[in-house]
């Protein structure tokens, strides 16, 4: 099966493509002569000349969906479209919130299944092979699909470097949402956004993020501190996420955020497989932990054994006295 | 209310996973206890079936040879019964396959609600419980942070990017739920004991309806090429703390001219 057609789900937040779409429609470019894009919302004709720019010729507009939670909606649109003949040769999905639920949905509707936390794409004999990090990262799994139908992938942020080809802006053509029965009944009633200022952890350049040795919630405040000082994103191991300490938005980590900064300082983070997953491709890692044996030391290039409530104080003063 | 819980048996994750280097299936021939996310949707599960004043909690799980150990760790906290399907046949598995079988047990239990973990330990392919949902014709809602239940409808506070939605569902609904959605209750002596005689209705994938085209490695379409050894990140300089250590810090931020 020679790969023609690539679909890739165009995800859209705060009025543009989310950066992982963006990095998977280049890449796609390379692996199948034709990219296209999937998707919803009120905003897709604003979109297009930014799809455009980055290769996609076509975008299917599912439309507004109103308060329905996109998984089934999408899905359903997708799945119609392939049973008439008019799908792609694989699909593929940033692994977000919605990105993963409408994956899923249409690997049930399609029969086909599903291949998940792919870092890497690539053609091979014909067909598309993907890269998987197994096991905290030590092991590289390459899979692929057999049989009929198209490939459904779902790419880790960052896998790939998103590059604008300069393109014209894409053709927006509606894509009918089909039947959907009982499934698509859950309605958002309200949404919440939790404010947080200085740069976007996912893009800081710097990322200083604290874990359970911290000890208690109070000491996050330092975490801020030196974040702020460093011009950086506080970010969070999954330990304090699910005490409370912090929103799950600062989670970093297999179900939280890919980053890949400049810097990352792990302050009192022990480095469970969960964790390492999502910072151990940031060009330098320091970590602050007292205990010597801690699993984060394997990955740092500069490694402090010391009490994260006596260094991390020092480095604040310090950096304040530097002005 | 009667709830289904979606719990996976997995090897300890603090022992060494391997690969069968042949099959290349997850090696799951030791001891297996229960994934520690689940332990959320267990406790989660007897919560609100409590708070709807009555109601099972039953548990469905697929894994080899029979294994029950990380069911009874689950009936000790409270749920009623499990449902275990196990099967030579089911080896290989993937995620598709994996909810094909779950739903048709799930289906047996006739639940208002199925709970389930965002994704497992082991595998976390993150999509099953989806699927689940999908083939019994149900709404979804993923990625809870708090889940209510009033009558008919299930409350859920979604995890977004931005911050969290509100949603509402009419039930019967899959949730899927984060780990920290509630706080696990340790089991009681009382409860380990009760745990002993609580009933587990051992199925096969055929008691189903299923056959080998769908499930195991018969049913899989996907197949792993190859393993290899990743990169490996070495460790760097390591210095211990004698009260200057940000001093160090400091250099190397210099050094990366971040400061």
């Amino acid at each position: 099966m020679s790969i023609e057609t690539i679909w890739v789900l165009a995800e859209v937040a705060d009025g543009k493509p989310i950066t992982t779409s963006l990095e998977l429609i280049t890449q796609a470019r390379s692996l199948a002569g034709t990219v296209e894009a999937v998707a919803w919302g009120p905003g897709t004709a604003d979109v297009a000349g930014t799809l455009g720019e980055h290769g996609v010729t076509t975008v299917h507009d599912v439309g507004d969906i109103g308060d329905a939670l996109p998984g089934v909606p999408v899905a359903s649109a997708v799945a119609a479209a392939v049973a008439a003949g008019k799908g792609p040769d694989a699909i593929l999905f940033p692994a977000t919130y919605d990105g993963r639920d409408i994956a899923g949905r249409l690997s049930a509707k399609l029969d086909r299944p599903v291949l998940t936390n792919v870092v890497g794409l690539s053609a091979d004999d014909g067909g598309l092979v993907s890269q998987h990090a197994i096991f905290g990262g030590t092991q590289v799994v390459t899979a692929r699909f057999t049989g009929e139908g198209p490939g459904i992938f779902v790419v880790r942020a960052k896998s790939f470097a998103a590059e604008p080809s300069g393109g014209a802006a894409a053709a927006v053509v509606p894509l009918a949402v089909d039947d959907t029965g009982a499934t698509n009944t859950a309605v958002v009633v309200a949404r919440h956004v939790e404010e947080r200022s200085g740069p976007k952890l996912d893009e800081a350049d710097v990322v200083v993020s604290g874990g359970r040795g911290l000890g208690e919630k109070d000491s996050y405040a330092m975490i801020e501190e030196l974040a702020g000082l460093l011009k950086g994103a506080p970010g969070a191991s999954r330990a304090i996420v699910d005490a409370g300490w912090v929103p799950y938005a600062y989670q970093v980590g297999q179900t939280g955020k890919t980053v890949k900064p400049t810097v990352y300082l792990a302050c009192g983070i022990s480095g469970a497989t969960q964790h390492l997953v999502g910072m151990k491709n940031a060009k330098n890692i320091i970590a602050i932990n007292k205990d010597q044996d801690a699993p984060i030391f394997t990955v740092a290039d500069l490694g402090i054994v010391g009490d994260v409530h006596k260094v991390v104080p020092k480095l604040i003063e310090a950096l304040k006295a530097r002005g | 209310m009667n709830v289904v819980v979606c719990v996976k048996q997995i090897p300890d994750p603090a022992a060494p996973a391997a690969l069968d280097p042949g099959t290349h299936n997850l090696v799951r021939s030791g001891k297996l206890i229960l994934d520690d996310s689940d332990a959320y949707g267990v406790e989660m599960a007897l919560q609100l079936a409590d708070a709807a004043g009555g109601g099972e909690v039953t548990l469905v799980s697929m894994a080899p040879n029979g294994e029950t150990s990380g069911l009874r760790t689950a009936l000790a906290m409270g749920a009623a019964k499990a449902i275990l399907v196990s099967d030579d046949s089911l080896a290989g598995s993937d995620a598709l396959s994996t909810a094909k079988v779950l739903a048709a047990a799930i289906r047996r239990a006739e639940p208002d609600l199925v709970i389930a973990a965002t994704e497992s330990t082991d595998g976390y392919t993150g999509t099953t419980p989806v699927q689940v949902a999908e083939l019994l014709g149900l709404p979804s809602v993923t990625f809870a942070k708090k889940v209510e239940v009033d009558g008919q409808t299930v409350k859920v506070e979604r995890q977004t990017e931005a911050g969290y939605d509100e949603v509402t569902s009419p039930l019967p609904a899959v949730v899927t739920v984060t780990a920290g959605v509630v706080e696990p209750r340790y089991p009681s002596f009382k409860g380990i004991m009760a745990a002993k005689s609580k009933p587990v209705d051992t199925l096969t994938a055929a008691d189903l309806g299923l056959d080998g085209s769908q499930v195991g490695a018969g049913g899989a379409r996907q197949q792993i090429i190859s393993v290899v050894e990743a990169e490996a990140r070495s460790a760097g300089e390591v210095v211990v703390d004698e009260g200057d250590a940000h001093e160090r810090v400091i250099q190397f931020l210099e050094q990366l001219k971040i400061l």
